[in-house]
């Protein structure tokens, strides 16, 4: 019993998916929201719990799970965001008509396996975990159907993740050949006496590809634009914040726990796909004419910076990674909310059709400037600080050039964030736009304000999140 | 406690927020009652907080935040503390900026952006008091560049008339040329002693080794430099009188309650400094007697009703400069408050008198005549009797004229100068006699003898909302001497008392009869001189009695030809270094560098657009590379004798 206690944010994720699904058929069609109610009513459980448990720690399941800050942080995380998908996905699905129970169902055991991620004290545990996430965000993607850019997301999405599933759990097994462990600490521990370390290494790398597939890093970010562009854009916003943060912590995990005597190795190459990703993120957004697909290339960006605390290391790299995965969600949430809303029905994807929206929606370009600001890491807001901590990190241990990429990175990023704002508020509505004043207080209003409110205030008062980051970074075991 | 202290900046600031996000839906009155609300609820805390101050051991109450900024030795927490000074200023931004904002909903009735302008007036509100309740240097500073832009807005409020624009952004440009010698102070204060609170600055420079007391002339001249922008000296005073551009009752804020005053609280709020840096002393009185002696000068000639305001406004400004560069930290105190008094009324008053001119326009559609031109008016006595009354409480105030408040603290302030320097008491004496003419000139051409126009003759008396304010600040105007009477009265020094904490015990003198007598006789005599010169001046086409003086008139009424001489001096030949490297250097070299740079980044963007090209298979095959590459990668760093 002691030992549920220790997975018990993953747990309430699961079962709360299971029992979702027996009950949602009792539901009739048109209330599916009743089960979206209580899907959301489920993952904000589980957030609190995650919340309640902070300061837990320990290990259980013979090695297999363990609980820490960052575990905890990540159940709070995707619990929140989980929430906050949900808040916007009720008008939204039923606009497109995919107001679904399976919808919310799916999405909770996706949850279940990001929150696993920050549990898993095993490479078994942690593969598990990322095909648990994995494989019902295949089918929320194509959930569309018969929309065929629904679906054509989902076949890329499936296709390409089996793939790097495969270079995943082949570099799993290289490990084990290498040091005949698969518990994280074990292998940790048996790590300097390897006979074969090419083997260890060269394991290290594919379980790398595997993993920056999931994070989107260059080059294997290649699917990211396609099928952040055709999913559902709920589903985007979801994939483009839940599982970057899943997917970082299992680098945390497998890099930082079990490989940690091994960084003069992989950190390298860290700071190399960084740059990479930087700078690749940032010029494919640069000409993007269509705002998801610039929306999602801005996401590879992040992956970047993201993967510079990591390069960096320590606890200043580690805090700046587990600070930046919040402050970029919140951003990111607010802009898809506002890309959801703006439009009545079908949403127009071009950033040109949102020209004047500062004199149609006023609320909603409001959110959107905040969001853009705050990707471009303008103070006073969270992505500011956010990044503020990445590239400090990476100074203090001398990556002065990565650094350097990273601003200028960011300089170019400017010019797509800002045309987007500069669209909303220095040009014309396009003729027949009805003019709304104010906003109804709706729930994909208030999730919205949220998420751009979030993006200030953590700008402003950051001290709190930083603190408990810190403390929660300190206690990862 | 803690939290309380905010109260009273929140408040304006939630007025503010109120109105700017719901004032299009409320109404142009519940605006306007929201805001004024707002800032009399920070009065009454202010109040409040009055009475703590009084009863606090230390004489302050403070709190603290946390930190704002804290980079290496750079600890700046956001810390309020609110001393005897601050206490008094309080109460004078709040308590006359209230007076003006109730003023205001009558005066702005029917102004389509009233809403903007009651944000705005908040929101400067909101500012002053950050300014004077910061408990360093930086916080200040924030309060300080708030009032800014503020001033920036609300001067430029009428931006649809291009030359309200351009007082607003001179005013804008004259402080910032002032806020650079300030930021340089402050950071010459944090690079010698260490730290931006007033109270570790403070109690370093009482212990500051002698050698190092350049350091401090050079300091307090610095942020003197700042306050001859905020607090319009020589040489920026050039943008106050542009800044009657804006609606009155902001003018009466300026004038009065905010942005001018700023100035001075900071030099008293850094007397420490000063009285380490006597250069630096003489220095600033010499600056403010001068600018009091120039702007009294040009206020003689000028026609604008709010123009003869502006001026004098300036040249009071100077008496408590002045007093501040002679020592005598309570006199300029002092003057500063009663000054707030009857300038606001003064302002407010003279809103009311162009009110009561354009009733005829407003009435009838007709529009022959301009509503602020003393020459144009004329016998408004018979019109508007309240608005006369006051007018004429607040003039006589400003002329210095017994029992009014402006003849005890002009008073202090010549005793003080009779005391120590005798060059100061000259300039600022026959200030004080330009003063008493000028007044006696406005008081007359506006409201005695015949109507000039058919405007005035048909003026009216305005609203209540705005003719209250003007009573309550006539009250104050005539009881505000009270406030620290001369020794040897009842009630003495009071003020000088309350300032103890903050400025130490300052010698207090009893009435110098000689003195007072000699510049009461000669301000009567300048009132009656202006009466009758200008009892002669009765159409309103009619040339200037003074323009008999020939030359000196026109230096006057061309107010020394500054604006042309800043305009010759400073502005063309900035203007042309400006244009060189904007065309050559900016234009030719570094845009075309720039944009060189960003159309790479525009090819590379859409080079890489073309990798993608939407099959799995490439897609796959590129991830597949990118395997290889990390493999070999980490065998590379494996075998290069990395170890781990």
């Amino acid at each position: 019993m002691n030992e549920l206690l220790l997975v018990l944010p993953p747990l309430i994720f699961a079962l709360g998916g299971v029992v979702l699904l027996m009950v949602d058929l009792a539901i009739p069609r048109e209330r599916k929201s009743l089960t979206a109610g209580m899907a959301a009513v489920v993952s904000a459980a589980a957030a609190l719990c995650a919340i309640l448990q902070w300061g837990l720690a320990g290990s259980g399941f013979q090695g297999m799970i363990s609980v820490d800050g960052v575990a905890l942080a990540l159940d709070a995380l995707v619990g929140v965001i989980g929430v906050m998908t949900i808040g916007l996905s009720l008008r939204y699905n039923a606009l497109r008509g995919i107001l679904r129970g399976e919808f919310f169902v799916l999405m909770l055991f996706s949850l279940s396996g990001m929150a696993l991620i920050g549990h898993a004290a095993n490479l078994l545990t942690i593969f598990l975990a990322i095909e648990l996430l994995s494989i019902p965000l295949y089918v929320l993607s194509g959930i569309a159907r018969p929309r065929l850019d629904s679906e054509e997301s989902a076949m890329k999405y499936f296709l390409l993740g089996a793939f790097a599933s495969g270079f995943l759990v082949f570099g799993m097994a290289l490990v084990y050949g290498a040091t005949g462990q698969l518990s994280l600490t074990g292998i940790a521990r048996t790590l300097i006496t390897s006979t074969s370390v090419p083997l260890l290494v060269v394991g290290a790398a594919l379980m790398l590809v595997g993993l920056g597939f999931k994070v989107a890093a260059a080059p294997f970010h290649m699917w990211t634009p396609d099928v952040y562009q055709g999913a559902p854009t709920t589903v985007t916003a979801f994939m483009s914040t839940a599982t970057k943060a899943a997917g970082f912590v299992a680098l945390l995990r497998v890099f930082g726990v079990a490989l940690g005597d091994l960084a003069n190795v992989w950190q390298p190459a860290f700071a190399a796909l960084s740059a990479l990703t930087m700078m690749i993120g940032n010029l494919g957004a640069l000409t993007q004419i269509n705002l998801k697909r610039m929306l999602a290339y801005s996401s590879i960006a992040h992956a970047g910076y993201l993967l510079m605390g990591l390069a960096a290391g320590g606890v200043s790299g580690v805090r700046g990674v587990v600070f930046y995965l919040p402050a970029y969600a919140a951003a990111s949430l607010a802009a898809f909310a506002a890309m959801t809303a703006a439009h009545n029905g079908e949403e127009d994807q071009s950033i040109s059709a949102y020209a004047g929206l500062s004199r149609t929606r006023p609320g909603w370009a409001l959110v959107m400037a905040v969001a853009m600001l705050s990707l471009l890491g303008i103070p006073p807001t969270a992505g500011f600080v956010g990044k503020y901590m990445l590239f400090q990190s990476a100074i203090d241990v001398g990556l002065v050039p990565l650094a350097v990429i990273g601003v200028l990175t960011s300089v170019v990023s400017g010019y797509y964030y800002l045309r987007v704002i500069v669209t909303m508020y220095f040009e014309a509505p396009p003729e027949g736009v009805a003019v709304t004043k104010g906003n109804r207080l709706s729930l994909h209003w208030v999730t919205g304000a949220i998420a751009a409110a979030a993006s200030i205030v953590l700008g402003i008062l950051p001290a709190p999140l930083i603190n408990a980051v810190t403390a929660g970074v300190t206690s990862i075991r | 406690m803690q939290m309380l202290i905010l109260l009273p900046i929140l408040l304006p600031l939630a007025g503010m927020l109120i109105n700017a996000a719901f004032g299009a839906r409320l109404g142009h009155r519940t605006v306007g009652a929201i805001a004024t609300t707002a800032v009399a609820a920070a009065f009454a805390l202010s109040v409040y907080f009055f009475a703590q101050v009084a009863g606090a051991p230390d004489h302050a109450v403070s709190g603290n935040f946390g930190p704002w900024i804290n980079v290496a030795e750079l600890e700046v927490p956001y810390g309020f503390r609110i001393d005897a000074l601050s206490a008094t200023m309080m109460l004078i931004i709040t308590g006359i900026g209230g007076l003006i904002h109730l003023y205001s909903i009558g005066y702005m009735k029917g102004d389509p952006r009233t809403q903007r302008f009651f944000v705005y007036l908040n929101l400067f509100v909101a500012s002053m008091l950050t300014l004077v309740m910061a408990d360093n240097f930086l916080l200040l500073f924030v309060g300080w560049e708030l009032v800014g832009l503020c001033s920036y807005l609300l001067i430029g409020f009428w931006f649809s008339n291009i030359k309200n624009a351009e007082a607003g952004r001179k005013a804008f440009v004259v402080n910032r040329i002032g806020d650079v010698a300030f930021v340089l102070g402050v950071l010459l204060i944090f690079a010698t002693f260490g730290a931006l609170g007033f109270k570790e600055v403070f109690e370093k420079a009482e212990h500051l080794k002698p050698e190092s007391a350049g350091v401090l002339t050079v300091i307090t001249l610095l942020l003197f430099g700042g306050a001859t922008g905020k607090s319009a000296q020589l040489p920026l005073y050039v943008w106050l009188p542009d800044a009657m551009a804006g609606p009155t009752p902001v003018s009466a804020l300026i004038h009065a309650a905010t942005m001018v005053t700023a100035g001075i609280y900071m030099l008293i709020r850094s007397h420490v400094l000063l009285e380490h840096a006597p250069v630096a002393m003489q220095v600033i009185a010499l600056v403010g007697a001068v600018t009091a002696f120039m702007a009294g000068f040009v206020a003689l000639t000028q026609w604008d009703i709010k123009k003869v305001l502006a001026y004098s406004t300036v040249s009071q400004l100077g008496f408590m400069v002045a007093g501040v560069g002679l020592g005598a930290l309570v006199g300029a105190q002092f003057h500063l408050l009663t000054h707030a008094f009857f300038k606001a009324l003064l302002f407010l008053a003279a809103g009311s008198v162009i009110h009561g001119m354009e009733h005829l326009t407003l009435t009838t559609g007709r529009h022959d005549s301009d509503p602020q031109d003393m020459r144009n008016m004329g016998g408004l006595r018979a019109k508007m009797p309240i608005t006369t009354a006051t007018f004429i409480i607040g003039g006589l105030a400003l002329a210095g004229i017994p029992p009014l408040a402006g003849f005890w603290s002009k008073d202090e302030i010549l005793a003080a100068a009779a005391r120590t320097s005798p060059a100061v008491l000259v300039l600022l004496g026959v200030t004080a006699a330009f003063t008493a003419f000028y007044v006696g000139r406005q008081i007359y051409l506006v409201f005695f003898g015949a109507p000039r126009s058919e405007a005035a003759s048909h003026a009216a008396e305005t609203a209540p909302t705005m003719t209250v304010p003007l009573i309550v600040l006539a009250a104050l105007a005539v009881l505000g001497g009270l406030l620290n009477l001369p020794a040897g009265f009842p009630a003495e020094g009071w003020l000088g008392h309350w300032l103890e904490s903050v400025i130490g015990k300052e010698p207090h003198a009893p009435l110098d009869l000689a003195l007072a007598g000699f510049f009461v006789v000669l301000a009567v005599a300048a009132i009656a001189f202006a009466v009758s010169l200008y009892r002669r001046f009765v159409k309103a086409t009619q040339a200037d009695p003074l323009e008999r003086l020939g030359a000196l008139h026109g230096l006057s009424f061309n107010k020394w030809h500054l604006d042309g001489l800043y305009r010759a001096v400073l502005i063309k030949p900035f203007y042309a270094g400006a244009s060189f490297l904007a065309r050559i250097f900016d234009q030719g070299g570094i845009d075309g560098l720039v944009n060189g740079v960003g159309a790479l980044t525009r090819e590379l963007s859409v080079t890489l657009r073309e990798l993608q090209t939407g099959f799995v298979r490439s897609y796959g095959l590129i991830t597949l590379l990118g395997a290889v590459a990390v493999v070999a990668y980490f065998l590379f760093t494996l075998f290069n004798g990395i170890r781990p």
